[in-house]
């Protein structure tokens, strides 16, 4: 499975969603994911991908990761990835 | 002041998932303790207790409830939910925000503090579930019973050891007899039967192998339990007017401090809280037909226990029925005073007594009716929960029939 479909994966599983509903575009908040939601989710991918998220839920916008969509949370893991090697 | 009465009441414990159940299970003496069925078991010195048995979460709750939830949330939602049905009340605008949940636990989530230390420190783990703290706080249970009821009046946890329930109850008590609030819902809940939770209370040297054996020669200490129970407590003419049927009064308590040791009991401090709860009451020692004992099975609690109740009642002492039910579904520590509760209730109610079970010899430091071993039937009109916590923090409750 790739990095993407993992992500997504993760990612429906919490909005309880089929992976075929969350698109690039969606956002979290479109996809019903409260921020309980979101550190769980974080915590699921730290978890799959053996990485650290750097994610204070005091300051969401605050720092490198970027959950503004799917997309750009697909993006921050594949960098974090790339750097864990 | 108001008269309170209960109008509902619900539990999950080792003798059953439901009030009936476990009121069946009382009147038989049937006995819910057993061996231990946990990780690590075999690490144990102590391998019994009174563990709740056939329970699949999974059949109660979805998955992210259970992310939330601990086994003590876990027992306490299920008991509110009938005792909740039970009183066939809904809390909704006024009465929703007048009405709030104060429930009793020692521990807390105990599993999910042991779950995750395991985690970390045997397992080398360095991540943890974010919910590891909204699961594990002692008020979890209580802010989840009022997000599922509605309940936005006064709640919180009390936490005194084994008193925690009874302390509980009396401050749900107070507050609907003083009119703080018209409905309360109360009890506590315990679920410490996991490695670390059992561990803990081995170190002291106070837990028995074999079997609880409350006032009886020869008892060698406690036996945990696990489980909850959680009533509705309600302003009489509250009840009255929406047609609700109560299962008694709740006529009194008082709460008293040893300020002595913290695990030794006290026959003043004891002594001190019955006959502070019959004085709150207005009730005569004479009246009371049964006391729940707090009866933990230990050396020291139960000579104690009744050379308070001596003490307090004089010659009626010998009259009255006095019966620890910890000998069935053990000492479910924060919860047992709510699980309890069901035994009085009983007693008014059903006019049976429920019975010490694994009573062998009468120990001449505890002469009093204990009832021993077979469950009796008497009418009793005025009964009495005692319980008497480490750290010597006594609650009594006063029940009467309506």
């Amino acid at each position: 499975m790739s990095i993407r479909d993992k992500v997504i994966a993760i990612i429906a599983e919490q909005a309880l969603l089929e992976p075929a509903d969350v698109t690039d575009s969606s956002t979290l908040e479109s996809l019903g994911i409260d921020s309980l939601g979101l550190v769980e989710s974080i915590f699921a991918i730290e978890e799959a991908f053996d990485i650290s998220v750097p994610f204070n839920a005091n300051e969401p916008s605050a720092g490198d990761f970027d959950i503004s969509s799917v997309a750009s949370i697909i993006a921050g893991i594949e960098t974090l990835i790339s750097q864990r090697t | 002041m108001n008269r309170v009465v209960i109008t509902g009441a619900g539990t999950i414990n080792a003798l059953g998932h439901s009030v009936p159940d476990t009121l069946a299970a009382m009147r038989e003496g049937r006995c819910g303790i057993g061996p231990l069925e946990f990780r690590d078991v075999e690490r144990l010195s102590i391998r019994i207790g009174g563990q709740v048995r056939g329970f699949e979460p999974q059949e109660q709750f979805n998955r992210q409830q259970l992310s939330l939830y601990d086994r003590f949330t876990q027992f306490t939602l299920i008991a509110a939910k009938q005792a909740i049905d039970q009183a066939g009340i809904e809390f909704s605008d006024e009465l929703a925000a007048r009405a709030g949940v104060v429930l009793g636990t020692a521990g807390g989530g105990v599993s999910t503090w042991d779950d995750n230390y395991r985690s970390v420190y045997e397992d080398g783990k360095n991540r943890v579930h974010p919910f590891v703290v909204p699961r594990l706080m002692n008020n979890a249970a209580a802010s989840h019973v009022s997000m599922e009821y509605n309940l936005k009046g006064p709640s919180f946890t009390v936490s005194t050891a084994c008193a925690s329930s009874n302390h509980a109850m009396a401050q749900a008590f107070a507050m609907v007899r003083s009119g703080l609030a018209p409905v309360m819902v109360t009890g506590g809940s315990e679920s410490m039967l996991c490695f670390g939770g059992v561990k803990a209370w081995e170190g002291l040297r106070v837990m028995s192998r074999d079997a609880c054996r409350p006032f009886s020669l020869g008892r060698n200490g406690m036996v945990q339990g696990e489980g909850a129970g959680i009533f509705v407590f309600e302003e009489y003419e509250h009840a009255r007017a929406r047609g609700a049927e109560p299962l008694c009064e709740v006529a009194g308590f008082s709460m008293s401090s040893d300020a002595a040791d913290i695990v030794m009991p006290s026959k003043q401090g004891a002594a001190r809280a019955i006959s502070g709860a019959l004085r709150d009451g207005r009730i005569a020692p004479e009246d009371v037909g049964y006391i729940n004992a707090h009866g933990t099975g230990t050396n020291a609690n139960d000579k104690t226990e009744c050379a308070a109740v001596a003490d307090v009642f004089g010659a009626h002492a010998d009259q009255l029925m006095i019966s620890s039910t910890k000998s069935m579904h053990g000492h479910l520590i924060g919860g047992t005073g709510a699980v309890e509760l069901l035994a009085c209730i009983m007693a008014l109610r059903d006019g049976v007594i429920a019975p010490t079970i694994g009573y062998e010899e009468p120990d001449p430091e505890c002469a009093l009716d204990v009832v021993p071993n077979q469950a009796r039937e008497a009418k009793v009109s005025v009964v009495l929960s005692n319980a008497f916590a480490f750290g010597g923090l006594n609650a009594v409750l006063a029940l009467r029939k309506v």
